[in-house]
């Protein structure tokens, strides 16, 4: 089966101050199938977060290889990365990232007005997605007039609207309560079971624990890949005492 | 250009009231206030001219006085008369003169047509005074050489004693009483000097030196130049004085013998005024228009900070640098263009409206603004908001999205 996502030896550096340097990734090794539903877990400072920036082409990556659909994701020129990130990639953050002054429909339609769809198409296709999260009624609504589970929904259907391969949630529980989290959850899945394949950064182990494989980083190396319960307790236990 | 980038331009601009009606308003007032200083200073200008309109601006005047030192004998304080001798002598020493005219006023106490009366100046003239004075003459003719030859008893009268004495009727050829003496009105005039220019009535010099003086004096007599320069008139004014000296006995450097009063000289002093009003106008027109681009370009630059989250979730979407950078540059510029014309706008008609309400006075008129340079202005506040957005535009779009993302 063809690896959707293959990272070889993936290492990355931030500069901090002057001269100091803080070595975030040290060799990332990670094959993910299409239409597989992962998890990322890790302690803060693990690399968790950097390692989605990278697979979502918002960074870069200093050594190694990333090969997004087969295709390698290096020394992209700016029109390249913005291709990618829009018929290949779609986001779904903790923050939900909605655009304050769009409507609903607006931002559902975004993703769609950067492949030069026609206005008219897109809004059409935006109202569908939207009545599939069930927000039909929302169209006109600002994000700011929506509750928490709204926004996130919003914006999940800004990142299926433009059929991508793979979708990034970057902890996109983290902001809501438990019901609206499993809820979230639910429809990730849901989407996943529809063939995308799905890469979701949490902390939150009932989170973790719904998708099929658990790729558990510390000090910015895989240091657990596992895809049995028996295996995940251990992860979860382990990351426990990592916290402490 | 698709017509999608300028709905999504639109909509952004619609949806960010405070901070297009920010940019645009620092624009706006730029420019509105650039209008009104160049308009206020061309008012002045024409203020200024209108006053030169009156009388010819390369004529020198000279009026009797008296001799403040003591001279050849002579005590100061004596009393200079020129006579009709001077203005002979004046004009046959002086090559370069064109028009020259004596004048002497009539002390009349009645001046009547049928049974309407009126009290007006009345100045006896050569006929040259038609070009010092730039006198209008808008029926009839003005006083002529047969005139003076001939001792006719023939007026010219100003428009509004025309309108007072006649009421309507047509005055030429019909006779106005002055103190008892009948006088044919030959023609009327107007005069841009303003409404007490126009309640004077003109009568031929010779006449009046007859009929009311039984002598040859004038009060006073002036002459214009031609190809004169300033320094030029100066020497004349200077050779004219010193021949007045000799003549009349005085001292040479006894300015107060005799007044002389140099219009080119007057012309040359106000036109240097103006051009430092000039001057002036534009420092603050230009200082104004920095303040301007000042404003542009802070408020763009918090507009591309504010918007760096915005740029940031574009960009993960799949917006290009180009099509961020566009979107904020195209927005600025449609603001500012817009705001530039407000601005014009409203400046010029302020203009109008002072125009058509604020009576012209001698010193401000006529306001218009140069419209040239108003719409080089806007442009220049176009442009620099454009480069004020570009800039940051640019740095914004060109980092990576997750920096972008980051910022709250």
């Amino acid at each position: 089966m063809l690896h959707m996502i293959k990272l070889e030896n993936i290492h990355k550096s931030y500069r901090i101050g002057k001269s100091g340097s803080l070595h975030v990734l040290k060799g990332i090794d990670l094959n993910v199938r299409e239409g597989e539903l992962v998890s990322i877990m890790g302690s803060s400072g693990s690399g968790k977060s950097t390692l989605l920036n990278i697979l979502g082409i918002l960074d870069n990556y200093d050594k190694g290889a990333y090969y997004l659909n087969g295709k390698l994701m290096a020394n992209l020129s700016e029109r390249k990365a913005a291709f990618y990130r829009n018929h290949t990639l779609g986001f779904v953050f903790q923050s939900f990232n909605l655009i304050s002054f769009k409507n609903a429909m607006e931002n559902v339609a975004l993703p769609l007005y950067y492949q030069k769809v026609s206005r008219r198409k897109r809004n059409k296709l935006a109202m569908e997605y939207l009545d599939k999260m069930g927000l039909k009624e929302w169209a006109t609504h600002l994000p700011s007039e929506l509750s928490g589970g709204q926004k996130q929904r919003l914006a999940i259907a800004r990142a299926l609207i433009s059929k991508p391969k793979v979708i990034l949630a970057d902890e996109p529980t983290g902001a809501l309560d438990s019901k609206t989290s499993q809820e979230v959850m639910d429809l990730l899945k849901e989407i996943n079971a529809g063939g995308i394949t799905m890469i979701v950064v949490t902390h939150e182990h009932d989170i973790a624990e719904q998708t099929n494989r658990i790729i558990h980083l510390k000090d910015g190396i895989v240091e657990n890949d596992v895809n049995d319960s028996e295996q995940k307790k251990k992860v979860f236990e382990s990351l426990i005492a990592e916290e402490i | 250009m698709d017509w999608d980038k300028w709905q999504e331009i639109l909509s952004t601009i619609s949806k960010n009231k405070l901070r297009t009606f920010l940019t645009g308003f620092s624009v706006a007032w730029g420019i509105f206030m650039l209008i009104i200083l160049l308009g206020s200073g061309q008012g002045l200008k024409n203020g200024v001219e209108e006053q030169f309109a009156d009388d010819a601006t390369n004529s020198i005047w000279v009026y009797p006085r008296q001799t403040s030192i003591a001279y050849q004998g002579y005590k100061p304080g004596r009393r200079i008369e020129l006579t009709n001798t001077d203005i002979t002598r004046t004009q046959n020493s002086i090559s370069n003169i064109d028009n020259i005219t004596g004048r002497v006023r009539v002390n009349a106490k009645n001046i009547s047509y049928k049974n309407n009366y009126g009290s007006y100046s009345i100045r006896s003239v050569h006929p040259a005074h038609q070009q010092l004075e730039n006198t209008l003459i808008t029926e009839g003719r003005y006083i002529n050489q047969m005139d003076l030859e001939n001792f006719r008893k023939t007026a010219v009268i100003g428009s509004l004693v025309s309108k007072d004495l006649f009421k309507g009727e047509d005055p030429i050829g019909k006779y106005i009483d002055i103190d008892g003496i009948e006088f044919k009105v030959v023609g009327v005039f107007e005069d841009k000097g303003g409404e007490s220019e126009m309640r004077i009535i003109y009568l031929p010099i010779t006449t009046a030196q007859r009929l009311f003086k039984g002598g040859d004096k004038v009060n006073q007599f002036m002459f214009t130049l031609h190809n004169a320069t300033l320094e030029s008139s100066q020497k004349t004014v200077e050779k004219l004085r010193t021949q007045l000296a000799s003549v009349h006995h005085f001292d040479p450097k006894d300015k107060r013998a005799v007044w002389v009063r140099n219009q080119f000289e007057n012309y040359q002093k106000v036109m240097s005024l103006f051009s430092g009003i000039n001057i002036f106008i534009w420092i603050v027109g230009i200082g104004t228009i920095i303040a301007g681009i000042v404003g542009v370009s802070n408020i763009m630059m918090i507009v591309v900070k504010e918007r760096t989250k915005e740029i940031g979730i574009r960009k993960a979407l799949g917006a290009t640098p180009f099509s961020i950078v566009s979107l904020v540059l195209l927005e600025s510029v449609v603001i500012t263009s817009l705001a530039g014309y407000i601005g014009l706008a409203a400046g010029v008609g302020l203009l109008e409206l002072i125009n058509k309400f604020m009576p012209p006075s001698d010193f401000f008129r006529n306001p218009q603004a140069n419209i040239t340079a108003a719409l080089m202005a806007t442009g220049l506040l176009i442009v620099a908001g454009a480069i004020a957005g570009f800039i940051p535009a640019r740095k914004a779009a060109s980092v990576q999205p997750v920096e972008a993302l980051r910022t709250e």
